[in-house]
């Protein structure tokens, strides 16, 4: 008989040496960067085109947004349909989308049809016209889409917390109201596109298996066009929070949960902190065996889900708790998360639940590492933040190593309640 | 071409091997071939909430996570209508860890009386968050009730009410797990960096010493053919006026299934396909519009569903997409359209084997529905698929008489 009582002999996985496969690199005519990763069994290919073309450019709101979606919606060789078929027929898919400093547009395609969709995608993000009939389906179906969403409690918890930290008016804090979309006009597109496409900052990253003409193939496309390589220099914009912390909202009468959000001004990936507080916040809200899930799903049942999370931003971060719990027991739920900071300010975690999170974290990091795009992801999260190529090696370093006692003083550092805003909307 | 060896345990557990030397990762997948559809009426929804219990605790290892976590894992589990499936990936070097979990787990619970409180909690926060606290939360479970008036496809996998999870009681689970939670019951599927003495050593092991129990024999009551078109209509504090509309299809490893897949594809699987074109961009009569089916073991549903625009009459959407269908009732697709979806599904494929994962998951799903060699037969079935097919199944497919239509009218 076989004792289960006992597990089976385990290698720790904080004694693993993890290693990111390096990319490879080269520019086009034009001096855009190309990044690639040539691996993976399978004939496919992902490309991404990173353009410095996000909402903290646009002068008008919801600009950077519209014209990065309108990209497929007509060119002066094509219809919107034509983009659509070209893609479709070959089995491709090309989406885009926009964040605050970045807006991408990429391809998905098996490898053998590449060299048919580049000439498409050259056409989106050089020859782009965004008519006026285009303009009018995308104002009408966004509001309508927005107003669904407007009921939904997360979906408005999600933007109040953002404004709070950040202020209505800075890039990360700024949202999209019905009357901003009926604002937009084609023309207001025309001149964000030249300006941020056209004539933008654009990087180029490619991942998969790679046709041996790759470099050819994307400076045939590309490396004519008057795009060029980016200064990474986007300007701080200030934050302006709000000066009240705490607040109930009532959004839908009849909802029967609220929706939390607990969050704080965190700052950027290069700030020394940061890489040992990922293990904090691991340790607090990041995984399922984390603080918040143990006490607040497994013990108590408030909530299907809880989590913490550093946003993923350029100039700076914030630290954020989310979960959607029961009416009776938001309150319950709130006292809790300040509960589990105290308890992380005032007791040292302790060694065995420490290697627990180590061992998962890096473990969780390895199993990331799953094929070409994968990697990829890693990179472009590493050259688009402006890091150190030895970003990543630090950062498993200071998984391996961080301390009991660095973790508490990051906890007294950083999760202090009065640092916090505090919102639920029911 | 995934590859793959099998072989079962004298207990009837079926073990697949797929080996990838590329990754460090190994996977390990437990699929139990319960669904929602083999509960009863009256107690819905508890195969789901069961999924939840299995990660209480079992006989001699108090809980599931923490040793995974610690040995590098990551682990999750879903419910369907048809099936359970757990999952968890970790470091090769720590496999030993999973066949010591996964098995302890399938040899008994703890059946922990906290454990079922706290999940029966956590399950009707779960049901809320996704199914009451939404706008449009409900259709589905109005519209599964009229669709079907026998399977019990009739409800959906988090269950047709939120007192049926919160009256389950202890028996029920006990009763539950010595029912569904046998050996012959259920499919492991080890992939990644392992290979085939190691799993076949380690399953021995293991899963060897559990008792075969008695075979659970599915006797579900198949849906009969619907006869006359079905029609129900709600209001709703939402702010859009919604279409929905549902056919019967076919079973998953019926032929004609590869022709209802293509044939939703063809209404809806871009921008470029008709309902989209000719619905959104030309006649300005719907926000968005969809076409997908259920894609279930048992006989599943062809589904149209979209958001009207504000002002639009739902009568006069309606009779729209009724024209769409009756076009290609009548005129069929073109070679390129075919050729196009066909494309499609090849691409998704490719895409889709990327994960270690994924191929094991796959690989497990075609086992369950009788034979793991499916899997690497699925595309030339697709491939030959015909216009000719397409036009005679949309014809039966999109009878009147096999179509229930559903009016969600907003009240504001």
């Amino acid at each position: 008989m076989i004792n289960r009582t006992q597990p089976p002999a385990i290698i720790d996985a904080v004694d693993f040496n993890l290693s990111l496969k390096p990319y490879e690199h080269f520019t086009l005519d034009n001096g855009v960067p190309v990044y690639m990763i040539n691996a993976g069994a399978q004939d496919v290919i992902q490309i991404e085109w990173v353009f410095f073309a996000g909402n903290c450019y646009e002068q008008k709101s919801s600009v950077a947004a519209a014209t990065n979606f309108l990209l497929k919606n007509g060119t002066s060789n094509r219809t919107a349909f034509q983009i659509n078929e070209d893609f479709e027929y070959y089995g491709a898919y090309s989406n885009r989308s926009c964040y605050n400093e970045t807006a991408v547009v990429t391809l998905h395609t098996l490898t053998k049809y590449l060299d048919k969709l580049l000439p498409v995608v050259n056409d989106m993000v050089s020859n782009s016209i965004f008519p006026e009939q285009e303009m009018d389906i995308f104002r009408q179906n966004s509001k309508q889409r927005l107003k669904v969403n407007l009921q939904k409690c997360e979906f408005v918890a999600g933007r109040m917390i953002d404004a709070f930290i950040y202020g209505e008016e800075h890039p990360y804090g700024k949202y999209t109201n019905v009357d901003d979309l009926d604002e937009l006009t084609s023309d207001d597109l025309k001149a964000f596109y030249k300006k941020y496409y056209q004539e933008g900052q654009c990087a180029i990253f490619i991942s998969g298996k790679l046709p041996a003409d790759i470099q050819q193939l994307l400076n045939t496309h590309f490396g004519k066009l008057s795009i060029t390589k980016p200064s990474f220099s986007t300007k701080k914009t200030n934050v302006f929070p709000s000066p009240q912390k705490k607040f109930r909202i009532e959004n839908d009468v009849n909802s029967v949960q609220g929706a939390i959000r607990i969050g704080s001004a965190f700052p950027n990936r290069h700030h020394a902190d940061f890489k040992k507080a990922v293990v904090l916040n691991n340790i607090f809200g990041g995984f399922f065996g984390s603080r918040l899930m143990s006490n607040i799903r497994e013990e108590k049942g408030y909530t299907y889900g809880i989590h913490s999370y550093f946003q993923n931003h350029i100039q700076q971060s914030a630290w954020i708790i989310s979960t959607e719990a029961g009416k009776d027991v938001c309150e319950a739920t709130i006292t809790e998360v300040y509960k589990e900071m105290q308890l992380l300010r005032k007791k040292l975690v302790d060694e065995e639940e420490l290697l627990l999170v180590k061992n998962f974290m890096i473990g969780s990091i390895l199993g990331d590492l799953d094929g070409p795009f994968q990697i990829m992801a890693k990179w472009k999260n590493i050259i688009l933040n402006d890091l150190d190529g030895k970003y990543f090696y630090e950062s498993v370093d200071a998984i391996k190593t961080v301390t009991a006692e660095e973790l508490q003083a990051l906890a007294q550092k950083y999760l202090q309640p009065e640092n916090f805003y505090e919102l639920v909307v029911y | 071409m995934i590859r793959f060896e099998k072989f079962t345990l004298d207990n009837g557990l079926r073990v697949l091997v797929h080996e990838d030397k590329s990754t460090p990762m190994a996977v390990v997948n437990v699929m139990y071939d319960v669904g929602a559809r083999d509960e009863e009426p009256s107690k819905t929804g508890f195969a789901h909430l069961f999924e939840h219990l299995m990660f209480g605790g079992s006989i001699n290892i108090p809980s599931y996570d923490e040793p995974l976590q610690t040995a590098g894992g990551e682990n999750n589990a879903y419910t369907t209508n048809d099936l359970t499936n757990y999952y968890c990936q970790l470091p090769a070097e720590n496999i030993e860890t999973a066949f010591w979990l996964e098995s302890d787990r399938m040899l008994s619970l703890a059946f922990s009386k906290k454990s079922l409180e706290v999940q029966r909690k956590v399950v009707s926060e779960e049901f809320k968050e996704h199914y009451i606290n939404k706008p449009y939360g409900d259709v589905w479970h109005k519209l599964r009730e009229v669709v079907y008036t026998t399977h019990p496809y009739r409800w959906m996998t988090i269950g047709k009410e939120l007192k049926h999870i919160e009256d389950a009681t202890l028996d029920d689970v006990k009763a539950f797990f010595h029912k569904h939670y046998t050996p012959s019951n259920a499919i492991l599927v080890v992939a990644g960096n392992v290979d085939m003495p190691q799993v076949k050593a380690l399953a021995e092991k293991w899963f060897g010493p559990i008792a075969a129990g008695k075979k659970y024999q599915r006797n579900i009551p198949q849906e009969p053919p619907q006869t006359e078109p079905r029609f129900l209509e709600v209001k709703a504090n939402v702010p859009l006026d919604a279409l929905y509309k549902c056919w019967h299809i076919y079973p998953r490893t019926d032929d004609r299934y590869y022709t209802a897949d293509l044939l939703s594809d063809i209404l809806s699987g871009g921008g470029s396909s008709r309902l989209y074109q000719s619905l959104v961009k030309e006649q300005k009569l719907f926000s968005n519009i969809e076409c997908h089916h259920t894609g279930s073991i048992d006989a599943g549903l062809m589904v149209i569903e979209g958001k009207l625009v504000k002002g639009v009459d739902l009568k006069a959407a309606d009779d729209a997409v009724l024209k769409e269908l009756k076009a290609i009732r009548e005129e069929g697709i073109s070679a390129p359209e075919l050729e196009k979806v066909k494309n499609k599904t090849e691409s998704a494929m490719a895409f889709e084997d990327m994960s270690v994962m994924n191929r094991a998951q796959s690989i497990a799903n075609y086992e369950l529905l009788g034979d793991a060699d499916l899997i690497n037969s699925e595309l030339a079935k697709y491939r030959a698929v015909t216009a000719d097919e397409i036009l005679k199944q949309s014809r039966i497919i999109f009878d009147e008489n096999n179509c229930t239509t559903m009016y969600y009218r907003s009240e504001n």
